[in-house]
């Protein structure tokens, strides 16, 4: 077990140091010079040196192996990509260039308001996903289930942002039912209030995508053999899909629902740019439209990180659960 | 006479063209797809395109009327032509992003499938990474930096402008999941006799792989290209909201994000304009994937139609 343990952590090793290069390509390599921007339009070029020499800006972007040949490593261990890795790794990412504020302080701040909207919009959709994927499956090919199926198909072709904008204007806005966005400044009975409707609205925009890809779990999962047999030997309808369809198919269900929940601190970019919710996507959002790059490369990192962790989390999970798991 | 009576049989690809136009629903959506992407054509071509740049502030936000069908923005201008000319950004970032994700996902998972060694390690490598950065971060990342840039690189000058970083940003990202499905069934065909007899018979590795194993997992990029195109166009959507999408030309991503400050007013139109262009061409290219599938499917050929 240890060694199985060892061994997929040393795996993510190469993938950890990947990510790193990619979004040093991104925000070193490709993208513009912030220095311009966040000293300002009326700065001097002393004073943009004298940033550009603060930030580490003026360093050569590669290491220059001709130094490390002449004995200098001082000089080759100076440049814009060990910096790049060694501020990664060790998750120093800095300050936002807009707010002043040290990015890891902001990603803990956000992480709450952002899973106060993913997770209960997560657990009300995947049961109501689940729930009318079974009754499509008990109904199947009947007048329900094609209706379903339609349905869903076309819950998928809207797209979410116009779905968002008409439930802000018109469930908030015009019918007041909810109130338009905002977020209270303490964690209490408040908040309900005021995510109900974002809530809603997430679990209206993934129910389409859900409910066909559960249905089509579970209608798989009634052609086997053994829901043959056990028909065959008199077992009721109702004890054959929860009994033993509904069982099996938790093992694709649970693999799916497993790969989504890193997402969930993520929060949601467009929710939380329209109902004025202060997670991890607002922020996100906000970056994009001042320029603010720090704050996405360490998004960037941070949030794949959380996904190969709960990645590595799973698979020790079946090691342990599932016996067919051989650990060499 | 008899070997040959009807002349060539007919081919595989010819026959699943049939196999899906059999199909009714298929054969409606297959129709509306090539009626959007006539009207970006003629958008593109320009000929008596309608006029959506006239401004005239007296006729602004005028619902639905004989003039206009869909009534008028802000600038009082036409909401229809709007629609009709946002036509061509969303076909043209669709068709070019897939056909950069599907290039990049075909020809790399081949290459990695077929040759193995540290090809194949580096490009699993690759795309192991790109995999795990959650893809909308990963897109967002490419469009924000892209976006109106200039930028040397060992040596050689970049410029990318406008649109053309939403094409990049979400053709560069795309491409990891084909390029996995094809490194893997790639790998399937590589031991297959016919390969073994083509590379008996002196064939080279990429005539191998172009002639023999690139027909087999062809279908795979088939259905990869109708299902990004769907996702795309909903990207456009999102990247406009964001302000990386396109500028100074209508698309429906702008329309609808016009709309977040129309709509209290009780100004609909543009909003139900642009939501029902995307709505209509992503059914129909859900429903005609869904038959592409089945039709490719080999399990499920000759079962009827």
């Amino acid at each position: 077990m240890l060694a199985y343990f060892i061994r997929r952590i040393a795996y993510l090793i190469p993938i950890l140091v990947g990510i790193s290069l990619i979004t040093f390509f991104l925000f070193r390599v490709v993208g513009a010079d912030p220095v311009d921007r966040v000293a300002g339009r009326y700065a001097t070029e002393e004073q943009k040196a004298e940033l550009r020499r603060q930030l580490g800006f003026d360093r050569p972007l590669w290491p220059r192996p001709g130094r490390l040949l002449a004995g200098d490593f001082p000089g080759f261990a100076r440049n814009q990509l060990f910096s790049h890795l060694y501020s990664t790794f060790t998750f120093r990412f800095g300050r936002s260039e807009q707010y002043r504020r040290t990015i890891s302080e902001m990603i803990r701040t956000g992480a709450g308001p952002s899973l106060s909207l993913t997770v209960p919009a997560f657990i009300i959709g995947l049961f109501l996903q689940i729930t009318i994927a079974m009754l499509c499956a008990f109904k199947q090919g009947r007048l329900f289930d094609r209706t379903v199926v339609v349905l869903s198909v076309f819950g998928i072709s809207v797209p979410y942002l116009a779905l968002i904008i008409f439930g802000q204007a018109y469930l908030a806005g015009r019918w007041g039912l909810f109130p338009i966005y905002g977020y209270p400044e303490k964690f209490g009975f408040p908040v309900v209030v005021y995510l109900a409707l974002p809530v809603l609205l997430g679990v209206a925009a993934g129910l389409g995508s859900g409910v066909r890809f559960y249905r089509t779990v579970i209608l798989d999962e009634t052609r086997a053999d053994y829901v043959r047999t056990a028909r065959a030997k008199g077992v009721g309808e109702g004890r054959v899909m929860f009994g033993h369809v509904l069982k099996n198919a938790l093992i694709p269900i649970v693999t799916q629902v497993v790969v989504v929940i890193p997402f969930l601190f993520l929060g949601s970019l467009l929710l939380e740019r329209f109902f004025a919710i202060p997670g991890l996507g607002f922020m996100l959002v906000d970056a994009v439209a001042s320029s603010d790059w720090p704050v996405i490369n360490a998004l960037t990192f941070v949030s794949s990180v959380i996904y190969l962790g709960a990645l590595l989390l799973t698979d020790l999970l079946y090691a342990l659960v599932d016996p067919r798991v051989t650990l060499k | 006479m008899i070997m040959n009576a009807g002349g060539k049989s007919e081919g595989y690809w010819i026959s699943t063209g049939k196999e899906i136009i059999r199909r009714p629903r298929a054969a409606v959506s297959l129709a509306v797809i090539l009626f959007y992407l006539a009207v970006a054509a003629w958008v593109y071509t320009g000929w008596r395109v309608p006029d959506w740049e006239t401004e005239n502030f007296e006729m602004a936000y005028r619902p639905p009327s004989r003039a206009h069908p869909f009534g008028t923005d802000i600038y009082g201008r036409d909401v229809l032509a709007k629609t009709v000319y946002g036509t061509r950004v969303a076909v043209s970032v669709a068709l070019t992003a897939s056909v950069l994700a599907v290039t990049i996902g075909l020809g790399l998972g081949l290459i990695a499938g077929y040759f193995g060694g540290w090809v194949d390690e580096l490009i699993t490598w690759l795309y192991s990474t790109i995999q795990s950065i959650p893809y909308i971060i990963l897109i967002l990342a490419f469009a924000f930096v892209l976006q109106d840039r200039r930028f040397s690189l060992f040596g050689l000058e970049f410029r990318i402008r406008g649109i053309n970083s939403v094409y990049l940003a979400l053709g560069l990202t795309g491409w990891v999941g084909l390029c996995r499905l094809i490194r893997g069934e790639t790998i399937k065909h590589r031991d297959r006799e016919y390969v073994v007899a083509a590379r008996a018979l002196g064939a080279s590795g990429f005539r191998i792989v172009a002639r023999q194993i690139l027909p087999n997992v062809f279908h795979l990029a088939v259905i990869t290209f109708s299902l990004g195109f769907i996702s795309y166009i909903h990207a456009e959507v999102i990247l406009s909201f964001l302000g990386l999408g396109a500028k100074n030309v209508p698309s429906w991503g702008v329309m609808i994000d016009d709309a977040k400050l129309e709509l209290f007013r009780g100004v609909w139109w543009q909003l139900a304009a642009a939501t029902a262009a995307i709505f209509f061409i992503s059914l129909c290219l859900h429903v005609f994937g869904d038959a592409v599938r089945d039709a490719l499917d080999p399990q499920q050929r000759g079962e009827g139609g």
